[in-house]
């Protein structure tokens, strides 16, 4: 646990061994309770709870004007969810796959995020819209995708992807209490269980996983602040969401002395935490499973090359999806997985 | 080089081939205009259904036009508003505020005070009619030319001059282009240049106002080109799902920069039909007769705050003069489409009407204008004391690295500070 998080006292909280979505779940729930300002819309999310089941009950437990069903409209859901902010409310939009926010982009990019700005702080947009996002599912094309660097490139926005449940409950109330646009990618693949990338595991369940320790009640982590997942000083790993646990458990066989830090936010970007690493150790390794070009690691790669040049003691490494749609069968050809990461560490491991 | 060919289907017997249809207006520049061929119902002859009643009732509005004031200035029929004199002389005295300030700040654009303006000329009685029909603090949801609602709700001239300007004292801190206002104290939203966005939040704001018991709805106004967009979709489904207390312009003035009507679909019906698809009310209304759109604004604000649910106004006006300072309409319509419309102009006719009532003469009217003038040009003086457009007197710089976020992050932090190195180096006698 980094710093950052002890003001909190996780520590003495009693916790619930939870997956990631009844984590989502929880945090909603206590932010619907804490706060009569907030509310859930989108497709799916009333009566029936979501297609993944993230709104579970809160129909029920908050009522039909607080949680309900929208029509299918991914622009008209991020745009009533702006008009709502600006009124004073929190709405936490759901759109039930990232592959569909694009019909939503102009409400984000042109009014959500320059809200606070073009008005000069007379209207501001304090919403989180909450999408899974990424592959490992057989999705195809349309429910794979992992569009992060769309937001990222906005001024505005902030874009946060958790990797535990401990995280994404925390990180989600942090996103809803915050004043501005946050886009919260759910990595789907990791809903029920942390993924090492070999597909052709058994599945591992989250309650294996001490990032499944979840404290009850109301906590929140700052936005902004990465987490050292493994300390190490043979490379620096910067990654989220899936890709974290691929990373372990590609570096925990090869037996490489890793730091892997997990992002957790986009942006803003702890740059702290990864600078710090990155003079320590004096190699990096980028990973992500979006496609490559104009990806984030692009960005991440320029950060490490602009601020740590004079530590670096090997080209910066980039690990990708490639350059394609989302393909249904070969997924398993496109994901990032133990290979193409391991090839990576290799190189690295070899200068 | 395309790798299939343009034209595969094979001939059908002795159909003909397939024909795109590229709607054209009817006149061109050079052109003798002649609307006598265009319906205008007389005034007065329009039912007026109760507030209350089911939207169906409404259709056959959405086909016609509401008119109060007929060929004789007076006030007829069910939809006449019965204001008293004083409210129609405050309504015709801000309609002509509006429109000295439209003609100063486009000579002030012309003179290079700014870089852009856009008029709302003859479309002044749709913007303050509304006003005086809406309760001050009901939200609005404009585009870019309701001017007139913003003056009719007293917000300040000098502050609209200091935004055209984006001087010092400009509250939006020289941020937005020309006549993209934000004064929440005014319920006025921030406009954006992207169009029809407004119509969705429109839409979250009343049932966020709904969600929370309030009495304040909501007031939405596009133009009828953007009423092509998705957001137009978006924004009336949503509307008439959640019965939200808002309503939707559409203000159609004809023209969408050099594009007709026709280009948003107006040879197929009217934009007040569009109500009908989504079985929500409609009205369309003679939006140069001021009493009328007061009217039919009263009536759609009466039937969203008792909780009946939205109503669709289209707004059938004539847009006089250009696009914005960057257009020039003698490209692409013919000059004597302003001087023929039938509709004629919003602010003659209520003078007309007022003179017909005994309560005004031409005599006043003349004070009148003088008096706005001079009060537009005080105004004038008064925000060039903060400065013009590219003199110098803007603002700080680091306010260009503010309220993208609440707080500002370490990137934001690292290029504030570069702009002030780069400000010493361009601008080395700079003092902020």
């Amino acid at each position: 646990m980094t710093q950052e998080e002890s003001p909190v006292s996780l520590a003495e909280a009693p916790t619930r061994r939870l997956n990631m979505i009844e984590a989502i779940n929880d945090a909603l729930d206590i932010m619907l309770e804490r706060d009569s300002n907030t509310v859930i819309l989108g497709e799916d999310v009333g009566y029936f709870g979501g297609v993944f089941r993230a709104t579970a009950g809160l129909q029920k437990r908050y009522g039909k004007t607080r949680v309900f069903d929208t029509p299918i409209s991914e622009g008209g859901i991020i745009g009533v969810a702006v008009g709502m902010a600006a009124y004073g409310l929190r709405p936490v939009p759901e759109i039930q796959f990232a592959d569909y926010i694009y019909p939503g982009l102009d409400q984000l990019i042109s009014e959500a995020a320059r809200l606070r700005y073009r008005s000069a702080g007379e209207f501001v947009a304090p919403m989180t819209v909450r999408a899974p996002f990424g592959g490992g599912i057989f999705g195809g094309q349309t429910h794979s995708q992992s569009p992060e660097a769309l937001f990222t490139h906005v001024a505005g926005l902030k874009t946060v992807v958790p990797s535990t449940p401990h995280d994404a409950k925390g990180l989600l109330i942090a996103a809803i209490e915050d004043n501005d646009p946050v886009i919260f990618f759910e990595p789907k693949r990791i809903y029920n269980g942390p993924f090492d990338g070999y597909y052709d595991h058994p599945a591992t369940p989250w309650n294996k996983h001490d990032g499944s320790l979840v404290p009850e009640g109301y906590y929140s982590l700052p936005l902004g602040k990465a987490r050292i997942v493994r300390e190490g000083s043979a490379m620096t790993v910067l990654a989220y969401g899936t890709m974290i646990h691929v990373a372990e458990a590609v570096l925990r066989e090869k037996g490489v002395d890793a730091e892997i830090i997990d992002l957790r936010t986009l942006v803003p970007i702890d740059i702290h935490t990864v600078e710090k690493s990155v003079e320590k150790t004096g190699k990096c390794l980028v990973i992500h499973e979006a496609t490559r070009t104009s990806g984030f690691g692009a960005e991440l790669l320029a950060l490490v090359q602009e601020r740590c040049f004079y530590h670096l003691e090997a080209p910066v490494e980039r690990v990708t999806g490639f350059d394609t749609p989302y393909p249904h069968s070969l997924e398993w050809a496109y994901f990032p997985g133990p290979v193409r990461i391991g090839e990576a560490v290799d190189r690295l491991m070899a200068v | 080089m395309a790798d299939r060919p343009a034209k595969s289907g094979k001939p059908r017997g002795n159909l003909p081939p397939l024909s795109l249809h590229v709607p054209e207006p009817q006149y061109r520049p050079g052109d003798k205009v002649d609307y006598s061929g265009l319906s205008i119902p007389p005034a007065g002859a329009q039912p007026r259904p109760d507030e209350s009643c089911a939207p169906s009732e409404t259709y056959p509005l959405c086909t016609d036009l509401i008119r109060v004031l007929d060929d004789e200035n007076r006030a007829v029929g069910p939809w006449d508003p019965r204001l008293d004199a004083e409210t129609l002389r405050r309504m015709l005295r801000i309609m002509a505020l509006t429109r000295a300030l439209d003609d100063r700040m486009y000579r002030a654009q012309r003179q290079g005070k700014t870089s852009f303006y856009m008029k709302c000329t003859g479309e002044e009685a749709v913007s303050v009619a509304s006003a005086f029909a809406l309760a001050d603090d009901d939200m609005v949801f404009p585009s870019y030319r309701q001017q007139g609602l913003l003056i009719a709700r007293g917000y300040p001239l000098v502050e609209m001059i200091n935004q055209v300007y984006s001087n010092r004292a400009d509250r939006l801190k020289g941020r937005q282009l020309p006549v993209m206002y934000s004064a929440r104290d005014f319920g006025f939203f921030t406009i954006s240049g992207n169009l029809c966005t407004q119509y969705p939040q429109a839409v979250g704001w009343a049932m966020a106002s709904a969600i929370k018991g309030d009495t304040r709805i909501a007031v939405s106004f596009i133009g009828e080109g953007s009423s092509a967009e998705g957001d137009f979709h978006s924004g009336m489904t949503f509307g008439a799902v959640y019965n939200a207390p808002v309503i939707f312009n559409i203000v159609n003035n004809q023209w969408a920069i050099s594009s007709f009507s026709g280009i948003a679909g107006a040879e197929r019906t009217t934009f007040a039909a569009r109500a009908i698809g989504y079985g929500i009310a409609g009205l369309r209304v003679d939006g140069n007769d001021t009493l009328a759109v007061y009217a039919a604004m009263r009536w759609a604000a009466d039937r969203a705050r008792a909780n009946m649910g939205p109503t669709l106004i289209e707004h059938f006006t004539y847009r006089a003069e250009g696009h914005s300072t960057s257009d020039d309409p003698a490209a692409y319509r013919s000059a004597e489409e302003r001087e023929e419309w039938p509709l004629g102009d919003p602010i003659a006719r209520l003078k007309l009407h007022l003179i017909a009532l005994g309560e005004w003469s031409e005599e006043q009217h003349e004070a009148m204008d003088r008096e706005v003038a001079e009060e537009v040009r005080a105004s004038s003086k008064d925000a060039e004391k903060s400065g013009i457009l590219g003199h110098g007197m803007h603002h700080p710089f680091k306010t260009m690295f503010e309220d993208v976020f609440e707080e500002l992050p370490w990137h934001l932090q690292e290029q504030a500070e570069q702009a002030i190195r780069e400000r010493r180096i361009k601008w080395p006698n700079w003092k902020e």
